[in-house]
């Protein structure tokens, strides 16, 4: 990948913020939050892959939801093409939704088992208007096609596909709309290995034809390492690197990402690793720990990171990274 | 699905016939001798003997009930012991009007119970859906002689815009029915509620919502259809429960059907009238069961696979 300042930003997010509130034990309390997103910033260009990485409850799920407002956020501006779309009324919202799309982790859930995947199809068209009617079923066929189920298929309940014809159903249907932009929120987690690949390849396929830009939220690094051009961080709600693929494999910076990369398992048994291997859970989004949050977690850390938050600064080249003492740490 | 349904009708036989046998034994239970009731009091040991010879009653039970039941399968069910009509013509006359009141009772607990449970699932846990869900919990818990008693007086007593008892006109069935259906309406409504509620999670909801539909949509075409299973089984219950109800009502309201003709049957010891009416009214819910389970897979296609 070339430099990023030549690109094009087709989403830029700006100190979002995702706030759920707790059911309280008591009306004296003060009302608490989970603080799934607190504060995050990064930016999408257009045609690329950035994949959001971290353990369950980092916020990464989140954050895909409320760029597209399937939750309201808190706080923050979600730029599309430079404008704020959290300011947006539900009429133009709709509207624009034809150019954000989203691939859900679970096929056997995220489609209507009441509706033919003609109807599937047909309604996303509809919706947003992107076909005439009467040349609605070709797109249908055609859109089949690019995902590389049969014809017949129009005329099934999703009950009747497997898992991986399924989630061609999910993808299909996010094309109906000719997206610019698809969120996929672990979109291959639910499938077998091998249909994972085949899927990724698809995904890669379609993103070509198509020029599409992906927001690829993933837990599984080999599955990021697949697909990504760049790579981000999460944990806890906030971004702790982000960086160009290569390179973040390659040389972590955060201690949090060094650890989250050496969990990658090898398929090599007479390799020797060096694991870091991380103690303690993750603590509670409720009440996370002042300065910078993994500090509680972290072998490296000192006086400073429990007192100060550490901002997001580029070390490297287009490498970002929130730590005190990314310098210091021994590679 | 014709197959299905063929099969289902023919599972219903055997329920059929079981239900002739608990309403015959159950009779044998009730204290007291039908054959001297029907004497009257005074009347000579020979006089009783005669009746019981007559009505078969000196016949061992199981060949009594055969020939019970063979005679409901001629369709017929005896005669009254009140005034020796046969039990059938009774029955017929007041069937129709019980199913009336069945028909406008469920209606109130459909309508009434989903569009209440919608109304509380799209806003979960704001003030609109507590107080939804508090007045279901209210028409859960009244009892239906006591809100029909208040029924009346309100609307017929005081304000005198509703008929108090009797079966004439549409504006008879207004109070009968809203006291028989609002217990199920409840129950529907906290069912639509929950159902609802699941669904709205799941994934495809999001997607539609993705889409960019309309949220009177997503509501609608995408939560509600898959919210209906439960809620039709509910329905199909609460159907049951309304026919036990009739009883109470029919009562409070003087309306000439097939439950007051039970009760009124019990308190005369006209035991072939009881037997006729309990044996239609779970006719009636037989048939019932019937329709919401074809409804049910008609409306579930994957039912189909199983």
């Amino acid at each position: 990948m070339n430099t990023t300042a030549e690109k094009n930003i087709i989403l830029q997010v700006d100190r979002l913020k995702q706030y759920f509130p707790v059911k309280k034990d008591s009306i004296f309390k003060p009302k608490a939050y989970v603080k799934a997103v607190d504060d995050i910033s990064f930016e999408l260009f257009e045609g690329e892959t950035l994949s959001i990485v971290g353990e369950s409850g980092c916020g990464k799920s989140t954050t895909g939801r409320a760029i597209l407002r399937l939750d309201e956020p808190t706080d923050g501006k979600v730029l599309y093409m430079g404008k704020n779309i959290l300011t947006l009324n539900k009429k133009d919202m709709r509207k624009l939704r034809g150019d954000l799309q989203v691939i859900f982790q679970d096929p056997f859930a995220s489609l209507n088992p009441r509706q033919m995947v003609k109807q599937i199809l047909n309604e996303a068209m509809a919706i947003q208007n992107v076909v005439e009617k009467s040349k609605r079923k070709e797109r249908m066929l055609e859109l089949l096609g690019y995902v590389g189920l049969p014809p017949e298929s129009l005329d099934r309940y999703p009950h009747e596909f497997s898992g991986g014809q399924r989630q061609r159903i999910g993808i299909a249907r996010a094309l109906a709309v000719n997206p610019k932009l698809i969120i996929c929120d672990e979109a291959v987690s639910a499938l077998d290995v091998s249909i994972q690949a085949q899927i990724l390849n698809l995904l890669k396929k379609l993103q070509k034809q198509f020029k599409l830009t992906f927001l690829f939220i993933s837990h599984d690094l080999s599955v990021v390492r697949h697909i990504s051009d760049r790579v981000m961080v999460m944990y806890l709600g906030k971004v702790v690197e982000i960086a160009e693929k290569k390179e973040m494999f390659d040389s972590p910076l955060h201690p949090y990402t060094k650890a989250l990369l050496s969990s990658i398992p090898v398929p090599d048994p007479t390799l020797k690793r060096d694991r870091v291997i991380l103690k303690g859970d993750v603590p509670s989004p409720i009440d996370p720990p002042g300065g910078c949050r993994f500090h509680t977690r972290c072998p490296f850390a000192i006086e400073k990171c429990k007192q100060e938050e550490p901002p997001l600064r580029e070390l490297v080249n287009n490498h970002f990274v929130s730590c005190h003492i990314a310098e210091t740490l021994p590679v | 699905m014709l197959m299905f349904i063929l099969r289902r009708i023919l599972q219903t036989i055997p329920v059929i016939i079981g239900v002739t046998f608990v309403v015959f034994f159950i009779m044998q239970l009730v204290p007291g001798d039908p054959a001297v009731l029907l004497a009257g009091e005074g009347a000579s040991k020979e006089t009783i003997e005669a009746i019981r010879e007559q009505l078969g009653l000196n016949q061992p039970l199981y060949i009594q009930y055969f020939e019970y039941l063979t005679n409901v399968f001629k369709g017929d069910l005896g005669v009254s012991l009140k005034n020796s009509q046969p039990v059938l013509d009774e029955i017929l006359v007041r069937l129709p009007i019980t199913i009336e009141l069945a028909f406008f009772s469920i209606i109130i607990t459909i309508v009434l119970g989903m569009a209440a449970g919608i109304i509380s699932a799209v806003k979960p846990y704001s003030l609109t859906d507590v107080s939804v869900m508090l007045v279901a919990l209210l028409g859960i818990s009244l009892p239906s002689f006591w809100f029909g008693l208040m029924l009346m007086y309100f609307f017929s007593v005081k304000l005198q815009i509703l008929p108090v008892a009797g079966w004439d006109s549409l504006l008879h069935v207004i109070l009968p029915a809203i006291t028989l259906g609002a217990g199920g309406a409840a129950i529907v409504a906290r069912m639509t509620r929950s159902s609802m509620l699941e669904v709205i999670r799941q994934d495809y909801i999001r997607t539609a919502r993705a889409k960019g539909l309309r949220e009177r949509i997503i509501i609608y075409k995408h939560a509600l259809r898959n919210a209906l299973i439960p809620v039709i089984t509910v329905v199909g219950l609460q159907f049951g429960a309304l026919l036990g109800g009739t009883v109470l009502v029919e009562s409070i309201f003087a309306i000439n059907g097939l439950g007051r003709m039970i009760v009124d049957a019990i308190r005369m010891r006209d035991l072939p009238m009881v037997q006729g009416g309990v044996l239609f009214a779970s006719l009636i819910f037989v048939v019932v069961n019937l329709f919401v389970d074809v409804f049910y897979r008609f409306f579930n296609k994957r039912i189909e696979l199983n």
